[in-house]
């Protein structure tokens, strides 16, 4: 399955979050639209390295001066880094979602699993009819 | 004469604007400006002259504190007039409607406060011999009868000090009931809407299950195509938590479907009776199908709550459950009244214990009162009330603002921000109501709604108040829609302005630093 991801892939999911596949690793994050909503936010629980999730899984948690909400895990697999400045400086989730403000890194076990995600402008068409 | 004869000006010659005046105190008028206590303070004094005493002997080792405490020291008149100004900068029922949905703040009777003072109420003890305090163990009792007949189940458990207290009790027993059925290791799943108040998922957590959300449909409602799904593998259902009405401010209408297939799957069902309040008299939730349901009694029976509490959540409990209802509870025989402590004879199945004693005595004192003072139709009518005093101001706001949902509301009007420009919204027609002299009402809750404000006006308010609000409400929503900047500012008149929520979620400052002396003399 690494052969699939020879080229950096972005696929977003319907809870928002984009992931972003290289290999057999593929880095979570939350999106701009996702970002916007939830308003500043002000605290990130990234889950710890060596946790192994399920596809659906709860991976974080964002909360933000509105609501906290939890990050499900786009992909299963085994979490092999997370962005430990989140900590320190949760404004870059707001500031950079789809780039500085990562939350962690999965290594994936079964590649085919994104083929429910959608790519940016499925993504795009989705957020509208959410809005 | 050498009388003055000319009197004094007794007519206003106008001059500058509030605004523009600065005074010297920062008090504002009446509204006295007032510094922190360690800034008000000195450490060298005291409030109270007591003579040191005598022989004293220092038996701490080398632990006893080398230097001063530096608590401020202040004279009785300076301590009364510092927490009094503070009081006087806060918002009470007793001041103004108190719109915050969820919360049924509504009016504390003064009855209640006279009966709670009673020595024969106020002045026992919990651990007092039981045959010295009957008449108190009568009222647990007689509120406890109350209580069941009022939502038609069997049992009550009285000792849950609040509504999450209450939940935990319920869910409690759930658990119990589960580990006698010997499913405990595979029943884990407890399935929680997803307008739920954040206390069900966090309960069912921390009794040790899985939450998993059911979706809202496009009425507000339990999506019941997502719960029939939820349930086609059943065998780890441990049950439901279920707010009715829920927290959109709508009646559940499918909540006996949900009993029942809940029932079929082979799990519970727990009700969140935080808006008991709008049924009260009209819908038993015995009738319903429902296991087990919290009240909260400093809402829907008008106990003091918003000040810190304390709060009180009996919690009652179907047949199903009634045995494993938490000790301690009264029973009464031909003796008089008991109160059963242990888990045995009468408590043998009892899932533990939740506090050391039986509950919020004082909070009972008042429920009882609001109960026997109101009779079971006034109870009725204090609920039919509450959703006409809610219909009423959804009715005369949404010509402005966008109601949330389709219809009729129960005891809470709620609203989206579809209405406002995109330059302001829900955080700013909150802020601004302050100006006007209100508690903003809830805001961002329920989290399906964009933008939500949740409004619950209560029984209490009489139609007069009632247009008093809607006309200030809708003069900020007037302003929201056609996107007035201004609201931005908002506060302008309150003792603070708008605060910064961001910087004190990220950087909070959690205690107060003595200013370094340098900076003192500089000043």
């Amino acid at each position: 399955m690494t052969e699939q991801f020879t080229q950096q892939v972005t696929f977003y999911t319907e809870d928002h979050e984009w992931v972003t596949v290289h290999g057999d690793m593929a880095t979570v994050g939350i999106t701009k639209y996702a970002a916007e909503q939830l308003g500043d936010v002000v605290f990130v629980e990234t889950p710890e390295v060596g946790k192994t999730v399920k596809k659906g899984d709860d991976l974080a948690v964002v909360e933000s001066v509105k609501a906290a909400s939890d990050v499900y895990a786009p992909m299963s697999g085994e979490v092999v880094d997370t962005n430990g400045e989140l900590a320190d400086a949760p404004e870059k989730v707001n500031e950079h979602p789809e780039s500085e403000g990562w939350f962690c890194v999965i290594k994936f076990s079964d590649g085919a699993e994104t083929e429910g995600l959608m790519d940016k402008d499925a993504y795009f068409e989705f957020c509208k009819g959410e809005a | 004469m050498t009388m003055n004869s000319t009197g004094r000006p007794t007519t206003p010659s106008g001059g500058e604007t509030m605004s523009d005046i600065q005074t010297v105190s920062g008090s504002r008028g009446l509204m006295q400006h007032e510094d922190l206590i360690f800034e008000t303070g000195c450490t060298n004094k005291t409030g109270v002259d007591l003579p040191a005493p005598k022989g004293l002997k220092n038996r701490l080792g080398g632990v006893a504190r080398k230097r001063s405490t530096e608590l401020p020291g202040l004279s009785e008149p300076e301590t009364m007039r510092h927490y009094v100004r503070l009081s006087q900068k806060n918002y009470a029922i007793d001041l103004g409607l108190f719109p915050l949905g969820s919360c049924t703040m509504k009016h504390n009777p003064r009855l209640n406060e006279k009966v709670a003072r009673m020595p024969g109420f106020a002045d026992i003890h919990p651990l007092q011999p039981q045959y010295t305090v009957q008449g108190a163990l009568e009222l647990i009792d007689q509120l406890a009868g109350w209580l069941k007949k009022l939502t038609g189940m069997p049992a009550v458990a009285m000792s849950p000090k609040a509504g999450a207290h209450g939940e935990f009790c319920g869910m409690m027993a759930i658990r119990r009931a589960i580990i006698a059925r010997g499913e405990i290791e595979t029943r884990t799943r407890v399935l929680v809407p997803a307008s739920a108040h954040g206390t069900n998922p966090a309960t069912a957590v921390q009794c040790g299950f899985k939450v998993d959300e059911i979706k809202a449909d496009k009425r507000g409602r339990v999506d019941m195509e997502d719960f029939k799904a939820k349930l086609e593998t059943s065998d780890d259902i441990a049950g439901i938590m279920l707010t009715n009405p829920n927290t959109c401010g709508l009646f559940e209408t499918d909540i006996r479907e949900i009993a029942e297939l809940i029932h079929q799957a082979g799990g519970y069902f727990y009700c969140d009776g935080a808006n008991f309040n709008a049924i009260m008299g009209r819908v038993r939730p015995g009738d319903l199908g429902i296991d087990a349901m919290h009240i909260n009694l400093h809402k829907t029976f008008s106990t003091p709550h918003g000040g810190g509490g304390p709060g009180a959540g009996p919690t009652v409990l179907s047949d199903a459950l009634a045995d494993y209802a938490p000790v301690p509870f009264v029973i009464h025989d031909e003796d008089g009244y008991k109160l059963v402590e242990e888990a045995e004879g009468e408590g043998e199945e009892a899932f533990g214990r939740l506090c050391a004693f039986h509950g919020q005595m004082g909070m009972f004192t008042r429920a009882l009162t609001y109960m026997l003072s109101h009779g079971a139709d006034g109870l009725k009518q204090a609920a039919e009330d509450a959703v006409l005093n809610a219909n009423y101001i959804q009715a005369r706001m949404k010509t402005v603002m966008t109601p949330a949902f389709d219809g009729y509301c129960m005891h809470e009007a709620l609203f989206s921000d579809a209405f406002t420009a995109d330059n302001v919204g829900t955080l700013d027609i909150s802020k601004a109501l302050i100006d006007e002299g209100y508690h903003p009402m809830t805001m961002y809750f329920p989290l399906v709604v964009h933008g939500a404000m949740l409004i619950e006006p209560t029984e209490t308010e009489s139609r007069a108040e009632l247009d008093r609000f809607c006309d200030s409400l809708e003069a900020i929503a007037e302003r929201a829609k056609a996107g007035d900047e201004s609201l931005k500012g908002a506060p302008y008149l309150a003792p603070m302005r708008r605060l910064d929520e961001t910087q004190a979620a990220r950087k909070p400052v959690l205690r107060w630093y003595k200013p370094e002396p340098e900076k003192i003399a500089a000043e």
